[in-house]
């Protein structure tokens, strides 16, 4: 498989009155063509400012400490390759984003004009980047709202975002996003606002249109059962570092970072017994500003070695596809399970035997 | 048989948008909460749920219906006496919780908020007993009474919002989607907050949510509202295991579940209301068993069990 997007050793850091604010550490991540990758992660981890890197999305106290961003795409049957973080500001807007890697933001609004209709909205840029007659990008605006499943598009190219329903802005989002003919599709939490049955046909939608297209997707969630339908690679964070990796088997059948222990057991279960409490990760999430000494996770992780509070532990392969940040894994460590409780429903998974309502 | 401690009665919320246009948020709805119970309701986004919430606690006039809580009528004009009644004994928590904490008040004050309003402490060190109290039980320490909302994390603010209910001891809370901008790990944290602190006080919750895997785990009973109908209702049991109404399992069908393997190959039921051929206004409420009811006509009934 062709390798389209290559992240290495990014690491993104803000200054504040407080400090500075370590946001994203020593990232690697790849994405291959036609692939979907999942980041997922506590409020805060470093996700969405790992995904705005690559969109060239900066703010004014934000420095790049190290890292490069390699894209690289088909044209004209060459390959071709980018180094994204060496391209200017206006670089990025008139020959990357949009037309090549093309972002949904979590809440929809955000993203629309509220003053301008739907259809113009659509046709903007594919006449501006695709250069598209008038008539061209209003042919392709009804073809893309067909394909998003919204239905009387002739009626709605005239409607004003206030004039949609939540879950139709959202499927208006992701037709601009796509409209370009992207490489690279990024949402970001694009359904955590929307209830389960829309969310669930956006899900499928951007599935389909994979198929179609060939388009790869970077996903953003805090939803495990979303990244369970959509993903084929799943990256963990916690205080701005990929503490795990995996593809998408890895992280739910053999996950190896506490962390990920924690995360996959405070997913409530349907088949949860009412008398049972759920399950929480215990404390509070790191002090951006004045990480401590070792793992950021150690004080929350029970498994923690003394090595946690002295070090970081390095990344360790598990296998070609796998790896996980965690003195667990190093030969000297003592042998750890992960939680009984966590075993058990993986074993049932594996069996299929969990029931679903 | 024992009252119910709030029983909706053909509830009907009608906003008028313009002259030609009125949108029927809530069309005629009726449910009941019994004490310490949590009664979970579900329904896509603009089917109602809030306005069901926000006209049972008198944020709205209710167009029409009847609404009764401990007894005592709510949904028409209300005297001084009704008035207090509902504004004590019963609490509402909101979804973003910065939005209801006013910015420039102490966390402690904005707890006492009610207690002060209605004047229900006869002392200045009674006040802060109580206050203390619950902060305690939501896990924030005292040393935090004098700060500000926006020094908490966002699951902390949740937490105020919720002492700022419970505090007043009331009978019933509505908590209009109280853990959906919280992150899956905070979620848990709160809703096994909320359990614990319904079984130590004793308050019924009217529990509004999209998530239904949470709303499984947090509710006795569920009602399953569509287009202000509520389309189902019934123990949790009853809507999990034996759901009727093409929406409720079309719902069902769409929460996403953590196993790949399972996941990967499930597509969602789809429900179209416009091509269904169902008309919610000539459906009646159909009884399953003695807590399952089903809003829908004989034939449809008979067509969705066979
Ligand atoms: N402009 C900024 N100035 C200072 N700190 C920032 C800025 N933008 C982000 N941060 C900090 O960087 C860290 C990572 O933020 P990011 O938005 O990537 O989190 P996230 O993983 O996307 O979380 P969420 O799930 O809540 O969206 C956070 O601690 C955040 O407060
Ligand atoms: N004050 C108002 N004026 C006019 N229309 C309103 C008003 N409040 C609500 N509505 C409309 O009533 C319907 C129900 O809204 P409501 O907020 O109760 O939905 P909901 O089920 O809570 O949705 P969500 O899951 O998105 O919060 C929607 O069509 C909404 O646009
Ligand atoms: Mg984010
Ligand atoms: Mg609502």
């Amino acid at each position: 498989m062709e390798k389209t997007l290559t992240i290495r050793n990014l690491s993104v850091s803000f200054s504040t009155s407080n400090g500075t604010v370590r946001a994203v550490r020593n990232v690697d991540l790849d994405l291959y063509k036609g692939e979907t990758l999942a980041i997922v992660g506590e409020s805060g981890s470093g996700k969405s400012v790992t995904v705005k890197a690559v969109m060239g999305i900066t703010s004014n106290n934000q420095t790049i400490e190290s890292g490069s961003i390699l894209y690289r795409y088909e044209q004209n049957e060459n390959w071709t390759e980018r180094e994204l973080l060496k391209l200017t500001h206006n670089e990025m807007r008139q020959q990357i984003n949009g037309t090549h890697i093309a972002m949904v933001f979590q809440d929809p609004m955000t993203s629309l004009d509220p003053t301008m209709t739907i259809g113009m909205q659509l046709m903007e840029g594919m006449m501006h980047h695709l250069h598209l007659s008038k008539q061209a990008a209003r042919k392709r605006a009804l073809e893309l709202l067909e394909l998003v499943g919204i239905t009387d598009s002739e009626k709605r190219m005239r409607n004003y975002p206030h004039q949609l329903s939540g879950g139709m802005r959202q499927r208006v989002v992701i037709a601009i996003a796509l409209s370009c003919n992207p490489d690279i599709l990024i949402c970001d939490e694009p359904t955590t606002a929307l209830d389960v049955t829309i969310q669930a046909k956006i899900l499928e939608l951007i599935k389909e249109i994979q198929e179609k297209t060939g388009i790869s997707v970077i996903y953003i969630t805090h939803d495990l059962g979303v990244v369970a339908k959509v993903a084929d690679y799943v990256a963990v964070m916690y205080a701005g570092r990929i503490v795990e990796k995996g593809t998408v088997d890895d992280i739910f059948y053999d996950p190896r970072h506490p962390y990920t222990w924690g995360l996959l057991s405070s997913m409530p279960d349907l088949s949860i017994d009412n008398s049972e409490r759920l399950y929480t990760i215990p404390g509070s999430p790191p002090n951006m500003v004045n990480l401590p000494a070792g793992d950021p996770f150690a004080p929350r992780n029970q498994f923690a070695l003394e090595a946690d509070y002295k070090e970081e532990s390095p990344t360790f392969k598990i296998s070609d596809t796998h790896f996980a940040a965690t003195w667990l894994l190093d030969e000297r460590a003592p042998h750890v399970e992960m939680p009984v409780s966590l075993r058990r429903r993986i074993d049932a998974m594996k069996e299929g035997g969990v029931s679903h309502a | 048989m024992p009252e119910h401690l709030l029983v909706v009665d053909g509830l009907k919320q009608y906003f008028q948008v313009s002259k030609k246009f009125t949108v029927k948020a809530v069309d005629g709805v009726s449910f009941y909460i019994d004490d310490g119970e949590t009664y979970g309701l579900v329904g896509e986004s603009g089917s109602g749920k809030s306005t069901i919430g926000r006209s049972i606690i008198r944020l709205y006039t209710p167009t029409a219906g009847k609404v009764t809580f401990e007894g005592v009528e709510i949904s028409g004009n209300m005297g001084a006496n009704e008035t207090r009644h509902l504004r004590t004994r019963m609490q509402m928590i909101f979804q973003d919780p910065m939005a209801c904490l006013n910015p420039r008040k102490k966390v402690s004050d904005i707890i006492a908020q009610g207690l002060d309003v209605h004047h229900l402490c006869k002392s200045r060190e009674e006040r802060q007993e109580k206050v203390y109290r619950i902060m305690e039980k939501i896990g924030l320490d005292r040393e935090q009474a004098n700060r500000y909302p926006h020094q908490f994390s966002g699951g902390q603010r949740q937490r105020i919002g919720i002492a700022r209910a419970l505090v007043m001891e009331p009978k019933l809370v509505i908590a209009d989607e109280p853990i959906s901008a919280l992150d899956v790990s905070i979620q848990a944290q709160v809703v096994n907050l909320m359990k614990d602190l319904q079984k130590e006080l004793g308050a019924a919750y009217l529990f509004i949510a999209h998530d239904l895997s949470m709303v499984k785990y947090i509710s006795d009973r569920i009602g399953v509202l569509h287009l202000g109908h509520l389309v189902e209702t019934g123990t949790t049991k009853d809507i999990f295991e034996d759901p009727i109404h093409p929406y409720t399992k079309s719902l069902l069908s769409a929460i996403p579940i953590a196993d790949p393997h399972v996941e990967k190959k499930r597509v969602a039921i789809a429900y179209d209301y416009a091509t269904s051929g169902i008309d919610y206004t000539k459906g009646t409420y159909h009884e399953i068993s003695g807590t399952h009811q089903v809003l829908c006509t004989d034939d449809e009934l008979a067509y969705w069990q066979s």
